[in-house]
């Protein structure tokens, strides 16, 4: 009983001070106070600049997303070997994300609210970027979303440095057209990726005087491609163009060579085969087929050699190669390198950087030749890159020889085969009737 | 650009091909499912498993060559070999322990794939490995209107040799005999002193066994990766109960139909719409057919 009295006696002295309080300075006080835990800084002086990683370390998406990870990792190593930013440490919160979608999106709500960091790595399916977005979005947070994607999204919380549907197949298909022939096969996996991307990849072969014999498309993770090959065997095209994700396009070339097709004869011009896959297929399966893609491993600049030897050596590169999809995850953590610094020079304070401010001053940030192992790129209005994407041939040795780079850097373009829909700006998806949409997905 | 890509019009040479297409699918389908099938038939467990002891036998081949240079087809007996030792510990371990309780083996031995799936990517990484296969191989051959990759034959060829070896041994040996008196009665079977706990263990690492050596030759037209397994386990369970439970040449039978049937539609129209169509005659006919093609009555369990 004496000691209740006690606790209750400590208790109406501390009712009593926080009375005494708020009576001088009044309610608004309590408000204010309160307003500033709810805008508490998301980075502290002096403290570590914390950033979400969220990808699959587990599941069928550790394929993919494992490397991705590492190389968040491997340039966030050597960002905070350099310093840092600011003079401030990086500190990743890694999150493996099962492959599930539902972990997606739980654990980026996990690493805005609880974990508190100013901006988020993570995901490489469509489907993973979808499960995302709304949180980040609703948020107002960051989401940097390091790969190739089909476009059609409008939203003013997502970075992106991958290319859009419009830059990976540009030239791609005029290329192909003028090697080899008119006529082209569509294959691709049974999802939105692939379907967007042959969308705009009829746009260029409509302009290039190309002709579609077929599109097919194959479940994703399936593997078996002989219903199609009979059907391409029928039909003679000149190329294949392929939009085959994962482990299915490991099969798709190995099935290709098996099946008796010839690749000086009918090559397949992929928009995803990179050097993992022809890793994991063997070169001989690869060999004579075109990719398109930003980043090559073979790319002959000092920059890329330079990250392809210190990757390769970190305790990160066990997976003995670079290609496109880390390199674009790589860009990812200093295009944030940048657009923190930028923040934080405009707001004055690195405690006044918000998110939001991050993918504000994104736009007009540059990634420099000696930075950019895929040589200079810089941000449009919308967050995505202006970027220079190249075709590649596989060798014998799994290495492909660059044999067309384009001259001039593409502009990203994510509604450029929808035109009725709008123009996606900085602030939002200008309509045709004068409305401006904002987080359109 | 407006062609109706949907239908595929009948054409006499791609049609010959598909009805071959849809041979070689079944021998696919039928390797994947004849181990399935006699653990299932014979001991009554519905093995989850099964896939990553198919993902068992492409990652024993990928070893092999890498870390011992083994010639591929050296290869696939040896992955048979080592993956039916693998069941036969595991059926020491864990399958044994379950017998009175046919639901737990179903969790036990989905527990057991994720284990499987998860150690395979710690242990050797979780990126495709590559199995080398020789290259007379991976070629294709041509007769008459047919043209035909001869690692599609090689498979049909193992695919043969494997039911008729199983089939020899189930009908025509001791052990056989052993096994068949078993699966109708384990208790009666044991008093004439057949020791039920080593026809078990056989017959389950036999299985193994057999999606092992399935896995070799898929490593090496398909792909590997820890996940792999996943992709052949639906088609096994498909093949094996539209067979019918403990029936061989149900599941002969049932491979062959569900190959043509889903070769020839992907050949009207697509793959993905084949694969549609085909589930939903197998429900239809597992709604009049529930025991399968070829089963005796129905088992008492």
């Amino acid at each position: 009983m004496k000691g209740s009295r006690r606790s209750f006696l400590k208790s109406s002295a501390a009712l009593g001070t926080v009375a005494g309080a708020s009576a001088i300075g009044g309610f608004p006080q309590l408000l204010i106070k309160d307003a500033n835990a709810q805008s508490q800084p998301w980075v502290k002086k002096g403290g570590t600049i914390k950033v979400g990683v969220l990808f699959s370390l587990t599941g069928s998406l550790a394929v993919v997303e494992t490397d991705s990870n590492q190389v968040v990792q491997f340039a966030i190593d050597k960002i905070n070997k350099a310093g840092g930013i600011m003079g401030m440490k990086v500190e990743p919160v890694i999150i493996d994300a099962k492959s599930d979608i539902k972990v997606y999106s739980e654990k980026i709500s996990q690493l805005i609210l609880k974990d508190r960091v100013i901006a988020t790595f993570g995901g490489y399916t469509s489907a993973s970027r979808r499960a995302m977005a709304p949180i980040v979005m609703s948020r107002d947070h960051l989401l940097y979303y390091p790969t190739c994607y089909e476009g059609r999204e409008c939203t003013q919380n997502i970075v992106n440095t991958g290319p859009l549907a419009n830059q990976h197949s540009q030239d791609l298909i005029p290329f192909m057209v003028k090697n080899f022939g008119k006529k082209v096969y569509f294959v691709g996996s049974n999802y939105i990726w692939p379907k967007e991307s042959n969308k705009n990849a009829k746009v260029w072969l409509e302009k290039a005087g190309g002709e579609l014999l077929g599109e097919e498309y194959v479940e994703l993770g399936g593997s078996d491609f002989t219903s199609i090959f009979n059907k391409i065997r029928q039909t003679k095209p000149d190329f294949i163009f392929s939009t085959v994700v994962g482990d299915s396009d490991i099969a798709l070339h190995k099935q290709f060579k098996q099946e008796g097709f010839k690749v000086d004869k009918m090559p397949i011009a992929a928009l995803t085969t990179g050097e993992i896959e022809i890793r994991a297929m063997g070169a001989e399966f690869g060999a004579g087929h075109f990719l398109s893609a930003p980043y090559f491993e073979a790319l002959d600049t000092p920059t890329n050699k330079k990250f392809v030897d210190e990757y390769l050596s970190s305790k990160y590169g066990k997976g003995g190669v670079t290609h496109y999809n880390m390199e674009e995850t790589y860009l990812s953590v200093y295009a944030f390198k940048a657009a923190f610094e930028k923040a934080a020079a405009k707001a004055g304070s690195v405690e006044a950087v918000t998110p939001r401010m991050l993918r504000d001053v994104t736009p007009g940030i540059r990634i420099e030749d000696d930075v950019s192992p895929e040589g200079l790129v810089w941000f449009d209005e919308t967050c995505h890159l202006y970027m220079k994407p190249k075709i590649g041939q596989c060798g014998g040795d799994g290495q492909f020889k660059i044999v067309q780079a384009a001259k001039e850097h593409i502009a990203p373009d994510p509604f450029v085969i929808y035109p009725e829909r709008g123009v996606c700006k900085f602030d939002g998806l200008h309509t045709k009737d004068g409305k401006i949409l904002k987080s359109v997905l | 650009m407006s062609v109706n890509h949907f239908w595929t019009a009948f054409a006499f040479e791609p049609f010959m091909n598909a009805l071959l297409i849809g041979l070689s699918m079944a021998s696919i389908w039928l390797i994947a499912a004849l181990g399935l099938a006699i653990v299932y038939g014979t001991m009554g467990v519905i093995n989850m498993a099964h896939g990553e002891f198919v993902m068992l036998g492409a990652y024993t081949t990928y070893l092999l060559q890498s870390a011992f240079g083994l010639p591929f087809l050296l290869c696939v007996p040896c992955a048979f070999l080592i993956v039916a030792a693998i069941g036969a510990i595991i059926e020491k371990l864990l399958i044994r322990h379950l017998y009175k309780r046919p639901l737990d083996t179903l969790l036990a031995t989905w527990g057991l794939s994720l284990v499987l799936v998860q150690g395979v990517r710690l242990m050797v990484g979780p990126e495709p490995k590559n199995v080398a296969s020789p290259a007379f191989l991976n070629a294709s051959m041509q007769f008459w209107v047919f043209e035909l990759s001869w690692f599609r034959v090689f498979i049909f060829g193992v695919t043969i040799a494997a039911f008729v070896v199983t089939w020899w041994l189930l009908q025509k040996t001791r052990v056989g005999l052993m096994v068949r008196a078993v699966t109708q009665n384990k208790e009666i079977a044991a008093a004439h002193g057949i020791d039920a706990g080593r026809v078990y263990t056989l017959t389950f690492a036999y299985g193994a066994g057999l999606a092992g050596l399935a896995g070799a030759m898929f490593g090496a037209i398909k792909n590997v990766f820890p996940d792999m397994g996943a992709g052949y386990i639906v088609e096994a369970f498909l093949v094996v109960v539209v067979g019918g439970v403990g029936s061989l040449a149900g599941s002969l039978v049932s491979a062959l139909g569900l190959g043509e049937i889903y070769s020839v539609f992907a050949y009207f129209t697509n793959g993905t719409f084949a694969k549609f169509w085909l589930f939903l005659l197998v429900v239809i006919f597992l709604r009049f057919r529930p025991q399968g093609l070829f089963s005796e009555a129905l088992a008492r369990r």
